[in-house]
């Protein structure tokens, strides 16, 4: 690989010896994929994958310190993935035990986020695009962000341009300043090699539809089309919702990084059909492929029984999704009757996006309350890392939770359905 | 059985493990997001997805696989996993590796003293071939021998 000035100076260790090995780990990263050359990023903020102070990745806070110790520090702010718990999730006393133990490295990893230069303290979240939480990289940016959803979302929604990269790696990224251009980055490697030719009857639920693209690409990049027939062509609040539930599920059920989505997202809209492959494959989807796929999801429950807890918002709701759901939710027990929901409920969001909530729905945030919901910025994912919830029958419409957890997966109407008491599992 | 295969040494290092395979992705967070801790010592794997290895053990195992899958915590997780003497001793792909199993050997060679040993490009016939328990045995220069175990 050919080194800047700049770079070549890290390189002759006078940054130190931190620096230097920061950039030996991406250069042989960068080499592995074919990288010429180490390219600046040009983002205004990074995303960094570890939010929660797992009691396992132990060893990623003790090389933080090391790098911290060499000082090797973020040349920019940034967000990171949500925690793994908030204190006013209510949980019994042996889950507060558990979760002390197994997030011991919470308050640890914090300090070295704020050390590093984190946004701020709202700044855990998966879905750091938001506008209200405000990292909204630009069409064409270069990024250095891990998290697979928003990897997708940005990369996909808005065009910038951002490997699949690993936790550590990002970090690294953003402390150098410089990602080695592969992949994702080019123009090359973000072109098709799958057309993904949707012919349901209907939309399809985003989290099921993501789940058989990334089932059928695994990592290559599909171009998507006939979805322009139900999401129309512009990227309004209510098409980037579906979008990133689709893209979160296609991410996490293979690990799709990119998709085009024909008349769209901004790429097909600016470079159409020139974006697929000349040998791209083709791959229909319809209702019976949904179907399938959806059957074809392994049954977690440790024990037979009904449902315990619900969790949706994952990845993490957007304002508009916490009105809808809770519309949802208010008409669902007006139907059945009831005033509460019949097992409790975790909405997650991120904590700017639930402040902003809160502070223009008012009376929403207070019947969630009133209903048994519990909004929260955690993260399900880390949340259900407790062994203790093993255990616990848990449901979900997100096929990213369902993946990592023992959460068994039900259709959003299904979900709904289940926890106003219309329906048992 | 014997046989040879010649592929690209990512992270190269000499090698002899049992073979433990897998034809559909990895995913690594299913499979080792508790490997190491109390949760799960032994560093079995936890992906009830992947019923073809889902319950065996990780630790010291010549990993045999199409790709890793799912989240981008997953090359850190790999690099915990060889910090706590519960990671793979190395990783075999019969195409190029992807960007997240390259990143936990990258780590794993670049901060820990438990380097993953990673060779790609091996060819479609290298995961028909290797069967699990096999002994696999591989040398810095990307050459890899399947045989049968004891």
């Amino acid at each position: 690989m050919i080194l800047n000035d700049e770079l070549l100076s890290v390189q002759n260790g006078e940054q130190g010896d931190a620096m230097r090995r920061v950039l030996n780990t991406l250069v042989m990263y960068g080499e592995a994929f074919g990288a010429e050359r180490m390219v600046k990023i040009t983002g205004e903020m990074g995303h960094a994958v570890i939010g929660t102070g797992s009691l396992t990745w132990g060893p990623v806070f003790d090389l933080m310190d090391r790098l911290m110790d060499g000082g090797a520090i973020p040349r920019q702010s940034f967000t990171t993935d949500p925690r793994g718990t908030e204190d006013h999730v209510p949980v019994n006393f042996a889950d507060q035990v558990m979760f002390k133990l197994i997030f011991s490295n919470q308050k640890r990893m914090e300090k070295q986020w704020e050390r590093m230069g984190i946004k701020d303290a709202n700044a855990y979240t998966c879905t750091a695009y938001m506008e209200e939480v405000g990292n909204i990289p630009k069409y064409g940016d270069i990024l250095g962000w891990a998290e697979s959803s928003a990897v997708s979302y940005v990369n996909s929604v808005i065009g910038a341009r951002c490997n699949r990269n690993s936790g550590i790696l990002e970090l690294m990224s953003n402390i150098l300043g410089y990602v080695p251009e592969f992949g994702l980055l080019t123009d090359e490697g973000r072109k098709a090699s799958w057309i993904i030719d949707v012919q349901c009857s209907e939309l399809s639920e985003p989290q099921l539809l993501g789940s058989a693209i990334g089932f059928r690409c695994v990592e290559d990049v599909p171009y998507i089309k006939g979805l322009d027939r139900w999401l129309g062509t512009e990227l309004t609040h209510t098409v980037k919702d579906y979008l990133k539930d689709m893209g979160a599920a296609a991410a996490s059920n293979g690990s799709v990084g990119l998709y085009h989505v024909d008349h769209l997202t901004p790429e097909a809209v600016n470079h159409g059909k020139s974006l697929i492959r000349e040998d791209a494959r083709v791959f229909v989807i319809d209702d019976a492929e949904i179907e399938r796929v959806k059957a074809s999801y392994p049954m977690p429950w440790e024990s037979e029984g009904e449902p315990q807890l619900a969790f949706a918002g994952c990845p993490h709701f957007s304002k508009q999704q916490l009105c809808i759901w809770t519309d949802r939710l208010q008409k669902g027990l007006e139907k059945n009757g009831r005033n509460q929901t019949v097992i409790p409920v975790i909405f997650c969001a991120a904590p700017d996006v639930i402040a902003a909530f809160e502070k223009e729905f008012p009376e929403k945030a207070a019947y969630l309350k009133e209903i048994g919901v519990t909004v929260s910025g955690l993260c399900p994912l880390s949340f259900t890392s407790n062994p203790l919830s093993d255990k616990i029958r848990i449901i979900t419409a997100s096929n990213k939770l369902r993946y990592y957890s023992k959460a068994r997966f039900f259709a959003e109407e299904e979900l709904i359905d289940i926890i106003t008491g219309g329906r048992s599992a | 059985m014997k046989k040879t295969f010649k592929g690209r040494p990512v992270v190269p290092g000499e090698v002899s493990a049992p073979a433990l395979v897998t034809h559909q992705g990895f995913n690594t967070l299913a499979n080792l997001k508790t490997a190491g801790s109390f949760m799960n010592p032994k560093g079995i794997l936890k992906d009830i997805n992947n019923p073809e290895i889902y319950g065996k053990l990780m630790p010291g195992k010549a990993l045999c696989l199409p790709e890793t899958i799912g989240s981008t915590t997953g090359g850190m997780v790999l690099y915990c996993a060889s910090c706590m003497n519960v990671g793979p001793a190395c990783m075999l792909f019969p195409k190029k590796a992807d960007t997240l199993a390259v990143a936990g050997a990258v780590l794993t060679a670049n901060w820990s003293d438990h380097p993953i040993v990673l060779v790609d490009d091996l060819g479609d016939e290298f995961l028909d071939t290797v069967k699990e328990g096999m002994k696999v045995s591989v040398t810095s220069d990307g050459t890899v021998t399947v045989e049968d175990g004891e």
